[in-house]
């Protein structure tokens, strides 16, 4: 390197001057006034957001105050709140309501327990390659039908299906129809939505704390109970939501799968179809709303919610 | 606990990734309550050896003894050392207290017990009322001490530590690199700090190991590091210095081989004014520069060489020459230090291939700084006897 070496203007690229075109003119208004660019911005989500979903839970809430004529059919608009009281004190809507819960409280914790096992070898153990190649995995499921997947649950565990003749030889018997087929194909259906918010949290824990509490005298169960599992708390509060609000709104696999078990969607959907009951259905399905509620407010405590 | 046994013994310690060894055969004696510090630029395996020590990372051959006993293959929980990580890896959850507390709480120690003896650590690192904080409420020279006394609460009989100071700017630097120094004092426990800080290396250490490509390319306290280093990539990475081929020694020395000089070592003067020194150099002032306590001065010399000459500013004879003007330089072959090894610094000529073919011509930059061999003699590469 010399140190004087002669400067060598020509190499000095050119820079155009700015163009006064209407683009420009554009980006200087907005640039000017942060008021604009906010309402620009905002304008149509809030229009989705307050129309078409805020409306829409709000004129449930007043259809299940009305009633429907026993005779014509047609809902007349008279305020009562008979709905609401039938679906509180009736001991078919008690009996559906404590299953469904069920359901959804079980098919949150399978998942978890699944969920976390194998977000901690993505996250923590396996090589990138193999960790990009293990989400898409875990996202693959979802690229299929619904229905397909519900209808392929019908047939593993059918009375001469797959599971069947694996638990065969070991004196197992295929659970059928039922509750436990239920529990069994929502846990599946819901995984991909429980293992990805517990991977993100854990990808958020630093290697150098799991580290540092070995460093420190902690072994792996005191590290993964004391450093692990506060972290990714929120995290695994994300996961819970998904697959315990999808459970409890879920009817199709029960349909599918659960024999002559109804859950609340099934009420919900008997009564909008066969009765022709809309107030009624209303009002039935104001129960997950209320219990979804409940969940939220009480995670809400746990900080889960700032890290959704 | 017996006197002789060193705190930390290395032996032929390796440590593969796939084909490249970060630790290439290290073999280490660390005595008991020593300030010990790993040296080396990034990628030199220094925080690799340890990360061995700390049990993080399992070596392919060789083995880790903790005073006399053999902590190879313990699991790093079982092992009595602490680290201090780069970035303090403190539990974002847990309180200031808690998190000091952790190594008390892992063991089984009552609450009541854990919390007195980690708010004596606080106190001892000045953080007295801070227990109640989170570790995202304290700045970065805080967040540095509670991860201190985190470790040594705990007593351990070696801490690591891995670029501990690195996050901090200077004046936190400085003053925590104080407050590290009276704590081993205060602890009387074995101090290995990993750095690639070379003057940080040089004020806090008993000893140090400057490590390069996996091993350790020079051991030996601060003063036999700076004054006499072994190889050109010793002597251009602790401090700033002026490196000779063989062809410039025997030009300029009179004696074949390779040698440094620093600059500091240097005097320099109008080229009629006589220099009281044994050997003299004329050549062309081209560049000063001004940096507070002292200038840099940086000199072509007719033999065909860049030098870098440093000078207290109250000594300074050549304040009115600019780029250009003629000088002479002139030092004491005392202060002339003849290299045994040839290895280089790695970005320059010691990736030149080693059978013969020219080095990388020309200057070299050694911690930002103009230094090296001439750009007349390219073909003079540092390497030909390359280990």
């Amino acid at each position: 390197m010399t140190v004087d070496a002669p400067a060598q203007p020509e190499l000095r690229a050119v820079v155009p001057p700015h163009r006064d075109t209407i683009a420009r003119r554009g980006s200087v208004l907005l640039s000017k006034h942060p008021r604009l660019r906010l309402t620009l911005l905002l304008s149509a989500p809030l229009f989705w957001l307050g129309l078409v979903y805020i409306a829409a839970l709000a004129a449930l809430l007043i259809t299940a105050l009305w009633t429907v004529d026993t005779f014509t059919g047609t809902i007349s608009q008279t305020w009562t709140l008979d709905n609401i009281i039938t679906v509180l004190t009736g001991s078919l809507y008690q009996t559906v309501t404590v299953r469904t819960v069920g359901v959804a409280v079980l098919v949150t914790v399978i998942d978890i327990a699944v969920a976390l096992p194998i977000a901690f070898y993505m996250a923590k153990v396996a090589s990138p390659r193999w960790q990009r190649i293990l989400v898409i995995a875990v996202l693959m499921p979802l690229w299929a039908s619904y229905l397909v997947k519900a209808y392929a649950w019908r047939s593993v565990l059918s009375q001469d299906g797959i599971y069947e003749w694996l638990v065969a030889p070991f004196g197992g018997h295929t659970p059928g129809y039922g509750l436990p087929a239920t529990i069994i194909t929502l846990s599946y259906l819901w995984l991909p939505y429980v293992i990805l918010p517990i991977y993100a949290g854990l990808e958020r824990v630093p290697d150098s704390l799991l580290e540092a509490s070995g460093d420190l005298g902690g072994k792996t169960g005191a590290t993964l109970r004391l450093v692990v599992l506060p972290m990714i708390w929120p995290a695994i509060i994300a996961g819970s939501i998904f697959s315990f609000s999808l459970s409890l709104g879920d009817y199709i696999t029960v349909n599918i799968v659960g024999g002559a078990n109804q859950m609340l969607g099934n009420l919900v959907y008997t009564n909008v179809g066969a009765a022709n009951n809309l107030p009624l259905a209303a009002a039935i399905a104001l129960i997950p709303i209320v219990i979804i509620f409940g969940y939220l407010a009480v995670v809400r405590r746990t900080g889960a919610l700032e890290n959704l | 606990m017996t006197a002789d046994q060193p705190a930390i013994r290395l032996t032929g310690l390796t440590k593969s990734f796939g084909a490249v060894n970060a630790v290439d055969g290290v073999d280490l004696d660390i005595a008991e309550g020593e300030f010990f510090s790993m040296l080396g630029p990034s990628g030199s395996g220094k925080t690799t050896v340890l990360r061995l020590i700390a049990g993080f990372e399992q070596p392919t051959s060789g083995t880790v003894s903790l005073l006399g006993q053999d902590v190879t293959n313990r699991a790093p929980f079982d092992r009595d050392v602490n680290t201090v990580f780069q970035d303090y890896a403190l539990f974002p959850h847990m309180s200031v207290l808690d998190n000091v507390a952790y190594g008390l709480r892992v063991r089984g120690v009552s609450k009541r017990e854990r919390h007195a003896q980690a708010q004596q650590a606080l106190e001892t690192v000045r953080l007295g009322g801070f227990g109640n904080r989170k570790p995202g409420q304290l700045s970065g020279g805080q967040r540095q001490r509670v991860a201190l006394a985190r470790a040594t609460v705990v007593r351990p009989k070696v801490l690591l530590l891995d670029e501990p100071l690195g996050a901090l700017d200077l004046k936190l630097r400085e003053q925590m690199q104080v407050e590290l120094k009276e704590l081993q004092r205060e602890l009387g426990i074995t101090f290995i700090f990993v750095t690639h800080d070379q003057e940080e290396a040089l004020t806090l250490s008993d000893r140090i190991a400057v490590f390069n490509e996996g091993r350790i390319e020079q051991l030996g306290t601060p003063a036999e590091i700076y004054d006499r280093p072994v190889s050109p990539f010793v002597a251009a990475f602790v401090g700033t210095s002026n490196i000779f081929t063989d062809a410039l020694s025997r030009v300029l020395l009179g004696r074949g081989g390779i040698h440094t000089l620093r600059p500091e070592k240097i005097s320099i003067g109008r080229t009629d004014a006589a220099l009281a020194t044994e050997r003299t150099a004329a050549g062309t002032l081209a560049e000063v520069i001004y940096v507070g306590s002292s200038t840099r001065l940086i000199v072509d010399l007719d033999a065909g060489i860049r030098i870098v000459v440093l000078e207290q500013n109250d000594a300074h004879r050549v304040s009115e020459d600019e780029r250009g003007s003629r000088v002479s330089i002139g030092w004491g072959d005392r202060d002339v230090v003849a290299l045994e090894k040839s290895t280089a610094v790695a970005a320059e000529a010691g990736s030149a291939p080693a059978d013969g073919q020219p080095g990388v011509p020309g200057t070299g930059h050694i911690n930002g700084q103009v230094i090296g061999q001439s750009a007349t003699e390219p073909t003079e590469p540092a390497t030909e006897t390359a280990r």
